[in-house]
């Protein structure tokens, strides 16, 4: 295992380090000390290795992932995951705001809660929040899902496009073009991998997650409002 | 961008480091805001005395001058380019009005029993290190680093502002209605030193509770006055309180333990603190008003 103190060593060298590894690397386990709520921790990775924060995160976090498991063992700051493409973050604590934001794929996995925004703009990631989601989460979603055992606070899904959006608990308001769907049976089985993934299995049931999607009524311009212009 | 802290001690054996503690989480905020720093100390003060904090060229000498005008003792401690000047407290409205007509260069940051508030343009290890933030005692303290954005980088746009007897607001934000409200309250009776918007914001709470409203209900009435991005942190003489806007524009992030409260724009300023890693670390709600009490 590589143990990088952030006591003696500095973010950057800790990222140039996790950057100049090959993708064949044998040294595929990480581990960063006194983390201490520093910004851009473990950002950029594109090798199949795991990097432990022994601690709390600042913003943006394993931003941008590939290949790599990230695991925050406290709080992570604004942005964790922030455009991941594949790979796993894991954040033990709480996450602040747009965890996951505008991420293309891979799993985020939070076993607190997640302040405002979190997935906005996301593009396939898949999410699951073990904790309650804040206000405005999978603002102008896209693509993938984000699961939520707890609640979800005001104006879920606004404006959202084609993500899939599971909520144990109860739902403050949901945003603009957002909508109860029907859970069926391929939902079903996506959401229960997506909890199994999680290491939720056998922990919760899917059928007391209810499923909210896009209504698809902002797709397109109305006709009716061409006089506006 | 700005940055903001705060320490609320319920462990009293901490009051002397407060000072030093507080110095560490301001100087990790420079990155937030390297122009100019301001901090606010609750510390020692007696029932019977007010504690003018001033700034001007010649502090002695006013110290002096104020107490001949008015026939009183004026015991004067010098910090840097500040003064904190202790008086009798049925004086305080005689020294205020001896300021406004005979020193108008003299500022006044801020008056109470207990509080000391002390403000300069510069780095914010340099500021505390001119005050000797580092040595100073207390219950709790306030502090803030600037990075102005929409107005000149002056001593007098550095926060904390205080607009009623020891009270003080710092700012993480911009306000869109301050000028409106600022006529409101100017109406209302209350002046103002600046044309900022955050003390703007400080007027409004000292107004709120100069007509009863605790802190709390002050800030929960903000809620619905206030209109723009903030976070807030905000001392009295016993109380300390968070209040983020609905859509908690501003980040903020605390952490709790038996021995105190704290609360910092990012986590980076708390990571110094003694047991931090035991502490219950958590991101304040937006449009919750968070608000503790010492009796």
């Amino acid at each position: 295992m590589q143990v990088v103190d952030l006591d003696r060593s500095t973010r950057r060298e800790l990222n140039a380090e996790l950057h100049a590894l090959k993708k064949d690397t044998n040294e595929t386990h990480w581990r960063v000390l006194n983390p201490g709520g520093q910004h851009a921790l473990a950002v950029g990775l594109d090798a199949p290795i795991t990097v432990e924060i022994a601690g709390h995160a600042g913003y943006y976090c394993a931003g941008m992932n590939r290949q790599a498991t990230v695991v925050v063992e406290g709080n992570a700051g604004v942005g964790v995951g922030e455009n991941m493409m594949s790979g796993k973050v894991h954040v033990r604590g709480d996450a602040s705001q747009s965890a996951g934001a505008t991420a293309h794929g891979g799993l985020l996995v939070i076993d607190g809660n997640a302040s405002a925004r979190c997935g906005i703009s996301m593009k396939g990631v898949n999410i699951v929040v073990k904790g309650s989601v804040g206000p405005m989460s999978a603002f102008m979603a896209q693509a993938g899902a984000l699961v939520v055992l707890g609640d979800a606070g005001d104006a879920l899904g606004d404006s959202i496009y084609e993500a899939r959006l599971y909520v144990r608990g109860a739902v403050k308001s949901l945003g603009a073009d957002c909508i109860e769907k029907e859970m069926r049976d391929e939902h079903r089985a996506e959401l229960r991998a997506l909890l199994d993934q999680a290491g939720l299995n056998g922990e919760c049931r899917v059928e007391e997650f209810r499923r909210y999607g896009s209504a698809r009524t902002l797709y397109n311009f109305h006709v009716d409002n061409a006089a506006a212009y | 961008m700005c940055g903001i802290v705060g320490l609320f001690l319920k462990d009293r054996t901490l009051e002397p480091k407060l000072g030093s503690l507080l110095a560490g989480m301001l100087e990790v905020m420079t990155d937030r805001g390297p122009d100019s720093a301001g901090f606010a100390v609750y510390g020692d003060g007696a029932a019977a005395q007010v504690k003018f904090t001033i700034r001007c060229a010649d502090a002695g000498g006013v110290a002096e001058a104020l107490g001949t005008a008015l026939g009183v003792d004026v015991s004067t401690t010098i910090h840097d380019t500040h003064a904190v000047l202790t008086l009798g407290a049925e004086h305080e409205a005689a020294a205020r009005a001896w300021f406004r007509a005979e020193r108008p260069d003299v500022a006044v940051n801020g008056a109470g029993r207990r509080i000391e508030l002390y403000k300069e343009v510069g780095l914010p290890a340099d500021v505390s290190q001119r005050f000797g933030l580092e040595s100073m005692a207390g219950s709790h303290g306030i502090g803030h680093t600037r990075m102005a954005t929409e107005s000149a980088v002056t001593t007098a746009g550095a926060h904390p502002f205080s607009t009623g007897m020891d009270q003080c607001l710092v700012h993480n934000g911009s306000l869109s209605n301050h000028a409106s409200l600022r006529r409101m309250l100017v109406k209302q009776g209350m002046t103002f030193e600046t044309d900022n918007d955050s003390e703007v914001a400080a007027g409004y709470l000292s107004w709120k509770m100069r007509g009863g409203a605790t802190l709390a209900e002050a800030l929960e009435a903000g809620l619905a006055d206030l209109d723009g991005f903030y976070t807030f942190v905000v001392g009295t003489e016993n109380g300390f309180a968070v209040v983020r806007d609905p859509i908690s524009c501003k980040p903020a992030v605390m952490a709790e333990t038996d021995e105190y409260v704290a609360f910092a724009s990012e986590y980076r300023a708390l990571a110094g603190l003694p047991g931090v890693e035991r502490a219950r670390v958590f991101e304040p709600e937006p449009a919750r008003v968070y608000a503790w009490e010492r009796h």
